[in-house]
């Protein structure tokens, strides 16, 4: 399928649903007290519960239970005070139980919303429910699915809380899923109830799209696509669904409600299996565990306790500190990297010029979006602004500043130590530039000739020259202005 | 009462491989017995809650607090087929 | 047939057993090779034992001696023989569940109740026969092998614990765990004349018992006499944060409560438990029970339970339908069978599982899904569990007028093995004992007389949520002023 050709003939509008699965930042799993560390030798974080051995009964996880209120009052919803789970059975060698213990009927929330920014404006996209669940084994088949002979199957993963949301179908293209999965995930980060690693598996997302005729009010058949990966991928793969329906719509086809798997490598989705006959999962409510009544007060001390959320934070960085959008977009990137940045700012008040430092040099260092890097840095906040104050006070110029950063990143030492140390305190005495600046004008004819000329630009060249005999340390300014007045007296 | 593609199907969704005289059997036996249960359609049940728990208990949970797992040998003692760290299964085809 | 004038180490009930230990004139080893003596000698007929453990039986009565000596013992429990139902998980234990699907299954970890016997220093004889996956009424369908009642070896024990309450009818262990959901504990009982108890549903923890239906099961213990059962619930009660549904209630001291005095408690005869096809021994023998009760000075009235009928219906759509949901983790992947040859996943856990269950539990299993699936949740599942509330309420409203409720456990006594093939007739058998079940009230049975032909015939005491106490005083009262005990099977 050649998804280059000659593009689709009538006008369709595209509605796409993302459900998202994200493993819980707790500390043991959702019905038992194994531990939920990634990368652990397979089959070796289990115990009679998370394995279904015949006898065992699950316990529910209280962190998970707050996590997931925590994160639907962040989206606005409707926590439901009472809430039960069920038993979803399906056959499948990475769920243990051949049930997996989930909610249905009376999950923990309801009808929330997420605003997203699109083509330069804010669109708000309804979050239809959110309920727990637990995550089921890891399968690992010797070649592909399609062509093993057997799987193999490590159940440490079988059991890790999920927190599942399904959004309503109201996203309109390719670039507004991949911009509500960023948004989704950025405030699950900064509740710290998932890390959001998509490569690791611990952000999942599902997406149903369909296409329809512009105007038309019913919804087109709704296609699943699967192994979503990252957000490129669910852009590039619900770009190439578009084309793809809208190619068959076009030829008269029958679009198959059905799952697909995207293939990265490959650029393009394939079948995986007809959802038109649709799983029976005979749901009953489980009965090993007993319904749950949260109480007013525990829901609101978690809505009192919740942290400013990424928008919020972005709206006031423009507002209180008076920052250009594009550099709070930058700084509220993750919850470290703002934290980091009003710190800094508690110590050096000046919002634009610590913005433009952790922009364009502590960001060459560390990924903005690495949490743990950024508060881990030897490079702290209040470093920073010690740098900065240096700069301020003249003490250092800026070129000399991001040599001593380079500096103090590596070796973890503050400014005035490494200036101290190597030297670098920037030359402001009167007397020894007037006699530096005379040396180079009387070795340097013909700049100042041209100069008299006319040519302004030379006066660029000698103070480049006084700057060279100084090793960059002069002031500037300080330059300029000896410069300008010797200059003008010869 | 319930007919032989009632049994196949239920018996394919409970994974259970049933013989020709099984399933004959089966539909037979259970027809009656549906037929028996039936009677529960006599009972006026408007207005009345479903029992899912004999006790009335609410928010039982626990501290989470991480717990002795099971050594890697114990967890895989009871394979059918294990190959290393892992259990293994046969091929699987999508259903 | 009379006992002796002194009985044998292997007739005294727990308490004796436990006196004799104190006083020194038997050890925990003596009584414990005695048991394993007379198992070799007479379980090939009877049928009780799916496994003996022989070596750790020893090595635990060892133990127990040694705290005798020293002066220390645990408790009321210290040294006695138990045998232990194969459908509780047992560490290092063979651990069948009466199924073929099992076979080979070793569980890595105890059942709550096994743990606290085994901490109250009870020796574990071994694990007993049982209907496979607890679902039956007669032991017959057992994957492994047919139990017999020790009053007459043609006839069936009872079931599912029906190997449970053989063992202690046969004198092969003291006491017996067994587990109740229609009825397994109590029928057995009344079929082999021992006592069976019933906790609530919450009291004992369900940890490590395999489950069969989860709403409906209960663990209960098999004994000879009622002062045991007491014994036996003080010990394995009690919350346990493994169970959701264990219930934080205190547990009080049972054995306290069998003061023997039933003056002032009213008791409910309900009159849908004395149907006209009923055995007429049986009938007859209740009466009887009844009538003993008032000259004890109970109070009795008639009351009537009018959803006894539809009991059946209700426990015959919620168990299958709970029990197929949790039997669909035998699959052949990570335990027990796993029939080779299979061209790919589904096909090997097919045949798995039709070469691992029996006809029953398959039968179970294909109503049970029936039950819950689409389209169908409603008419069965669903209704099921709002004529279960009324079923409750059944209780709840004979419970303010009276105490107790005093009934048959059972509409006849031991049938024949074999004569109970057609599955519906089979289900009849729980009339009386599903009700308990449904509403997870504490229920009683105890020997209250015999048929003609010398068959045990049970009494049935039913109490109130938590009321074990009042429950067991009333059994043990009418137990002491009647001297059904004397009797014993010979094998």
């Amino acid at each position: 399928m050649n998804a280059r050709s000659a593009p689709a003939t009538k006008s369709y509008e595209t509605v796409i649903g993302l459900e998202v699965h994200a493993q819980l930042l707790t500390r043991s799993k959702m019905f038992c007290g194994c531990p939920t560390s990634f990368g652990a030798a397979p089959n070796t974080q289990t115990c009679p519960v998370c394995l279904g051995m015949p006898g065992v009964l699950p316990v529910i996880n209280r962190s998970a239970i707050e996590f997931s209120v925590k994160t639907a009052l962040a989206f606005g919803c409707r926590v439901n005070r009472a809430c039960r789970f069920a038993r979803k059975h399906y056959y499948y060698p990475d769920m243990p139980k051949n049930y997996q213990i989930s909610q249905y009927e009376e999950p923990l929330a309801e009808e929330g919303w997420l605003e997203i920014e699109v083509g330069g404006g804010v669109k708000r996209i309804g979050i239809q429910r959110l309920h727990l669940e637990e995550d089921v084994g890891k399968l690992v088949h010797e070649g592909t699915l399609e062509t093993a002979h057997a799987s193999l199957v490590d159940y440490n993963r079988a059991g890790v809380p999920l927190m599942e949301t399904v959004s309503k179908p109201e996203l309109c293209s390719p670039e507004e899923a991949a911009a509500y999965l960023r948004a989704f995930r950025a405030v699950l980060v900064y509740l710290g109830v998932c890390d959001g690693n998509m490569e690791e598996g611990s952000l999942r997302c599902d997406a149903n799209i369909s296409l329809r005729e512009r105007g038309a009010k019913e919804l087109g058949t709704k296609v699943e696509i699967k192994n979503l990966n990252s957000f490129r991928n669910v852009q590039r793969a619900l770009e190439f669904e578009v084309e793809r329906q809208a190619r068959a719509l076009d030829a008269g086809e029958r679009i198959v409600q059905e799952t697909r798997l995207w293939d990265a490598d490959r650029g393009y989705t394939r079948s995986m299996r007809s959802k038109e006959y649709a799983h029976d999962y005979r749901y009953f409510p489980e009965p090993d565990l007993v319904p749950l009544e949260l109480e007013p007060s525990f829901i609101a001390e978690i809505q009192a306790n919740l942290p400013e959320l990424p928008r919020a934070r972005r709206q006031r960085f423009v507002s209180q500190h008076g920052l250009p959008p594009y550099d709070a977009d930058v700084l509220t990137q993750s919850r470290a990297l703002a934290e980091y940045f009003e710190a800094a700012v508690r110590d050096f008040p000046n919002a634009k010029v610590v913005s433009n430092w952790v922009m364009s040099e502590l960001l060459r260092v560390l990924p903005g979006d690495d949490e743990a890097a950024i508060r881990a840095t030897k490079l702290t906040p209040l470093r920073l602004a010690g740098l900065l104050t240096l700069i301020d006070d003249g003490t250092i110029s800026g070129k000399i500043a991001k040599d001593v950063f380079e500096k103090m990143f590596r070796s973890g030492d503050d400014a005035a130590s490494i200036v101290k140390r190597e030297g670098l305190t920037q030359v402001a005495d009167t007397g020894a530039l007037e006699r530096i600046v005379d040396d180079v004008l009387a070795a340097n004819p013909r700049p100042v000739d041209d100069f008299k000329k006319g040519r302004s630009a030379a006066k660029g060249a000698l103070v480049g020259l006084v700057m060279k005999a100084t090793q960059g340390k002069a002031n500037p300014g300080l330059v300029n202005s000896i410069l300008e007045e010797k200059l003008s007296k010869a | 009462m319930i007919g032989d593609k009632d049994v196949e199907h239920v018996a394919r969704l409970a994974r259970l491989a049933l013989t020709e005289s099984e399933r004959a059997r089966m539909r037979e036996q259970l027809s009656a017995i549906l037929q028996y249960i039936d009677k529960l359609k006599a009972v006026d049940v408007e207005g009345v809650e479903p029992t899912s728990h004999a006790v009335p208990l609410l928010n039982v949970m626990r501290d989470d607090e991480p717990a002795p797992c099971l050594p890697q040998s114990e967890a895989l003692a009871n394979a059918p087929d294990r190959v290393g760290e892992f259990f293994r299964v046969p091929r699987i085809i999508e259903d | 047939m009379k006992t002796d004038a002194k009985p044998h180490l292997t007739q005294l009930t727990i308490h004796e057993l436990v006196d004799a230990y104190r006083a020194g004139s038997t050890t925990p080893t003596a009584a414990t090779e005695a048991y394993l003596a007379r198992i070799a000698a007479h379980d090939d007929k009877v049928g009780g034992y799916l496994t003996v453990t022989r070596e750790e039986a020893l090595a635990q009565a060892h133990a127990a001696d040694e705290r005798y000596r020293k002066g220390i013992p645990r408790g009321p429990l210290d040294g006695a023989p138990f045998a232990i139902k194969d459908v509780f998980c047992t560490r290092g234990i063979r651990t069948t569940c009466g199924s073929k699907i099992l076979d080979g299954f070793v569980p890595p970890y105890d059942a709550t109740v096994v743990t606290k016997l085994k901490e109250a220093g009870a020796v574990v004889l071994g694990k007993t026969n049982m209907d496979e996956f607890a679902m039956g009424s007669s032991t017959e369908h057992s994957g492994f092998k047919l139990t017999r009642n020790p009053w007459d070896l043609a006839r069936v024990p009872g079931g599912s614990s029906g190997g449970s309450a053989a063992a202690v009818a046969g004198d092969l262990a003291v006491a017996a765990l067994g587990t109740d959901t229609g009825g397994s504990v109590r029928q057995p009982a009344a079929f082999c004349g021992v006592v069976g108890l019933k906790p609530t549903y919450g009291r004992v923890s369900r940890y490590g018992l395999v489950a069969f239906a989860s709403s409906l099961d209960h663990v209960g213990p098999l004994t000879r006499d009622v002062q045991d059962a007491a014994l036996v619930l003080e010990t394995i009660a009690g919350l346990d944060p493994h169970d959701s549904t264990s219930v934080p209630e205190a547990v009080p001291h049972y054995a306290a409560a069998l003061t023997g005095d039933v003056r002032g408690i009213k008791i409910g005869v309900p009159k849908e438990y004395f149907t006209p096809g009923m055995d007429a021994d049986v009938q007859r023998s209740v009466r009887e029970a009844i009538a003993a009760l008032e000259k004890l000075g109970a109070a009795t009235e008639e009351i009537s339970l009018p959803m006894t009928d539809y009991g059946i219906a209700v426990y015959y759509i919620i168990a299958p339908a709970e029990a197929s949901s949790n039997l669909a983790r035998y699959d052949g992947v990570k335990y027990g069978l796993r029939v080779p040859g299979g061209k790919d996943l589904i096909d090997m856990v097919s045949r798995t599982r039709a070469a691992g269950f029996g006809a029953e539990v398959k039968r179970r299993i294909v109503l049970g899904t029936y039950a819950l699936s689409a389209g169908y949740y409603d008419a069965y599942y669903g209704r099921a569990q709002k004529v279960r509330t009324l079923v409750r309420r059944d209780f709840e409203r004979a419970f303010a007028r009276v105490d107790l409720i005093v009934a048959p456990t059972t509409p006849g006594v031991a049938f024949r093995h074999g004569e109970r093939e057609d599955p519906l007739s089979m289900y009849l058998n729980d009339v009386f004992t599903v009700g308990a079940d449904l509403a997870g009230l504490p229920g009683i049975s105890v020997r209250c007389g015999f048929s003609a032909a010398g068959l045990p015939i049970g009494l049935q005491v039913i109490g109130r949520a938590f009321d074990e106490s009042r429950v067991l005083r009333v059994a043990h009262a009418y137990e002491r002023a009647t001297s059904w005990l004397e009797k014993r099977p010979q094998l």
